[in-house]
């Protein structure tokens, strides 16, 4: 057995092999995670071909200018969130401790207004259900649209919880101290979560409130 | 291999036997064994569901349990044994075993994220069980909408969950054998050294990495739209409930392969140590495996043939559906080659074996059957049905799961089984299968829809038959829990290697250490190197 530094887990030889595994059970994990928002992204594109009228009514409910800035919020954060890996990569602990502040913040924020954005909803009875209400003559189907943006928008939030989440753990593990030139797996692994959150909002951002907005 | 018993070695099972020890766990030996414990304990429910069923059957009227009460029972017995029973029962308990030790690692990649997946499964079990004593479930295993989702006055939200819940366990399942079968092989032990076994559940795990998140996706829409209204599948608003079907057979299709394929990994490791041979065409096996997981994406939509599906649509399917003969006749041809000129012997997995290639052979080509268009619609949600899968889940995936049991028990649990009471519980298994399902075939046939709890009387006679069977099968099934929980305390010792096979877990002693190799072990050769075991040592 060779020799085990205290960040290699029991089951690897070395810190190569741990690194390694952990980022493809990663990328395998965000697989996974590609494939559970595929199940809904097929599902909204099958429905916009029958339904495309009442999504383009139910798309222009949308607030675009807070949706706008919620994407430039949350590419910005994985600008901050790959400063952040930088900064443990080179076992700077200030810079991780800063990027991951910045990243925290950028991602409650995106939180917040996303948060405002449903509370518009409410009060405009644009929640599917009993309560929905809406003019025009594809009140009915609009509702599917919504059914679609509370869902998907909802699952992506709980993911964005699940970061901040991550990153707090990451910046009281930083503030500590633990993660140097030699190890920074948990900060890079954490990363790529991060970044794939934010791509799946490149994905949801346009398509529910451009594409469908134009059908 | 020391004959000094007098001083017991340290090993996984008796180095703490605190409970806490158990549950805190990190040793994949141990995991498997708690899964092995819970999933037992779901294929015993699953199996009284069963038992009542068939009760209920063996006369025309419904004498035993009201109409709505028998549909709980077949929604019940069906997510307990697919979601609780099926799909964890290789691979989280002899894969859970068996994948580190084969590949010569200490554990899994990610010890913490296996143990959170038994911890994920039992909490997913929590709330269908809750579930079930609060009034149970109604909507038959596949929570069909807009039944599901607007009709039905029962547990379904609650259940939904559970299953939900119990597909992140399936899903951390797979994470982990992928990682570990990449990057944690011992030295020498190339892709194509591999036990045909490791293919087997590297394919699953593609399988459960790719297929249980969309039906995770799918579920949980379900249960959004009947408890908060996001009515995605409900026609009322324009929705549209074949969605549902396409979304949920994306997964539960390829899930018979989670199932099936996995017992196909046992069935090369069993036929290979008992006819002393090589697999024949080792690498078309492997890539047999592969195969049947791509391909077994591309078929949902042969359960569909009477939905409002396409046409065209289910031209393609049914085209593709009979593809995936192709990658599962290799198997059975090569198991079969496998033995021809072998030095056969006869002891329990062996028989388990046997049985698998009969029984998935009739489950296989029946699938056939259904896959062409036109008899479909003729037996479609008839026994028809009902008897093909169960000879592929039941025949195959159960046959694999006991064969690999008896084969593997020794290692697991340092004792030998009374090999005569092996054999014979494998026989009466084999004729009460048979005897259960095979007039459920004629009776589908002859047009007795699935899912009633009345019948014509004309169809008695077979169903007297099949309840007669399910009977014997259930002694085949209580035969080998009382011989294996003897063995544990009063089996004889079984040695390292009791059957004389190659791969690397019989290099080690049985129970194993806690990290499985007292040195991590060098491959120099093929899998299943028999030939040169018969030349250069004695067998």
């Amino acid at each position: 057995m060779s020799e085990h530094s205290a960040q290699v887990a029991h089951q690897f030889d070395d810190a190569t092999q741990q690194y390694e595994a952990s980022t493809l059970g990663m990328w395998a994990f965000l697989i996974t995670e590609i494939m559970f928002f595929g199940g809904l992204f097929a599902g909204f594109f099958v429905y916009i071909l029958g339904h495309a009228a009442a999504f383009a009514e139910g798309s222009r409910h949308l607030d675009l200018a807070l949706g706008t800035v919620n994407t430039l919020v949350l590419l910005g954060s994985s600008l901050t969130m790959a400063l952040a890996v930088r900064g443990a990569q080179r076992g700077d602990r200030r810079g991780q401790v800063l990027f991951l502040v910045l990243t925290i913040i950028l991602g409650v924020a995106f939180l917040g207004i996303k948060g405002l954005e449903y509370a518009h909803k409410f009060e405009q009875h644009l929640v599917p259900g009993p309560l929905f209400r809406m003019e025009g003559p594809h009140a009915q189907s609009a509702q599917l649209f919504f059914s679609f943006y509370f869902a998907m928008t909802g699952v992506h939030a709980l993911h964005m919880i699940v970061g901040v989440g991550l990153l707090a753990w990451l910046l009281v593990n930083a503030l500590r101290g633990r993660y140097s030139a030699e190890y920074f797996t948990p900060v890079e692994v954490s990363g790529l979560y991060w970044h794939f959150v934010d791509v799946v909002w490149i994905f949801l951002f346009p398509t529910l409130y451009l594409v469908a907005r134009h059908v | 291999m020391s004959d000094a018993p007098h001083e017991p070695r340290q090993h996984y099972l008796n180095c703490d036997y605190s409970v806490r020890s158990w549950l805190l766990t990190t040793d994949h030996k141990r995991i498997g064994i708690l899964y092995l414990v819970s999933i037992s304990a779901f294929f015993v429910l699953g199996g009284v569901m069963a038992g009542l069923l068939r009760l209920e059957l063996l006369t025309p009227h419904g004498d035993l349990v009201q109409a709505e009460t028998y549909n709980k029972f077949f929604t019940m017995h069906g997510i307990t044994m697919i979601f609780f029973f099926l799909i964890p029962s290789i691979p989280a308990v002899l894969g859970n075993f068996l994948v580190p030790i084969m590949i010569g690692a200490r554990d899994l990649a990610f010890p913490k994220i296996n143990l959170l997946s038994w911890y994920v499964y039992t909490l997913g079990a929590a709330f269908t069980v809750v579930a079930m004593v609060t009034g149970g479930v109604d909507t038959g295993w596949t929570f069909y909408t807009p039944y599901s989702s607007t009709y039905a006055n029962t547990n379904v939200i609650l259940t939904a969950l559970g299953v939900f819940i119990t597909g992140f366990s399936s899903i951390l399942t797979g994470l982990n054998f992928v990682v570990t079968i990449h990057k944690m092989r011992a030295p020498g032990l190339t892709w194509f050294r591999l036990p045909l076994f490791i293919w087997a559940h590297y394919a699953t795990a593609l399988i459960m990495l790719l297929g249980t998140p969309v039906v995770a996706i799918t579920i949980l829409l379900v249960a959004l739209e009947r408890g908060l209204g996001i009515g995605i599948f409900d026609p009322a608003i324009g929705g549209d409930p074949v969605l549902f079907q396409h979304l949920f057979w994306f997964y539960s299709h390829p899930a018979v392969y989670i199932m099936i394929l996995p017992s196909m990994g046992v069935m090369s490791e069993l036929v290979a140590c008992f006819s002393r041979k090589r697999v024949f065409g080792y690498a078309f096996v492997a890539g047999s495996s592969m195969a049947i997981a791509v391909l077994g994406f591309l078929v949902w939509g042969h359960h569909m043939f009477v939905s409002s599906q396409s046409m065209y649509a289910g031209i393609i399917f049914s085209l593709l559906s009979f593809l995936v003969a192709i990658p599962s006749a290799v198997k059975v041809f090569n198991w079969t080659a496998t033995m021809y000129k072998g030095s056969i012997s006869l002891q329990t997995p062996m028989l388990y074996a046997f049985g698998f290639v009969g029984l998935f052979t009739i489950g296989g080509l029946t699938g056939l059957f259904l896959a062409t268009l036109a008899v479909d619609v003729h037996v479609h949600d008839t026994y028809f049905v009902v008897a093909h899968f169960h000879y592929i889940m039941v025949g195959g995936a159960i046959m694999g799961f006991l064969g690999g049991l008896h084969f593997w028990w020794p290692k697991i649990t340092g004792r030998m089984y009374p090999d005569a009471w092996g054999r014979l519980a494998a026989v009466i298994l084999f004729v009460g299968f048979n005897m259960t399902f095979f007039p459920q075939f004629v009776l589908g046939f002859l047009g007795m829809p699935r899912r009633y709890h009345v019948y014509p009387p004309e169809f008695q006679m077979l169903n007297v038959l099949s309840t007669a069977g399910a009977v014997i099968l259930g002694l085949g099934y209580v035969l080998p829990a009382l011989y294996l929980a003897w063995s544990i305390f009063k089996g004889k010792p079984a040695g390292d290697n009791p059957w004389g096979a190659t791969g690397l877990e019989w290099h080690t002693p049985s129970p194993p250490p806690t990290f499985n190799f007292e040195q991590t072990p060098v491959v120099r050769e093929e899998a299943y190197a028999y030939d040169s075991q018969l030349e250069g040592h004695r067998v």
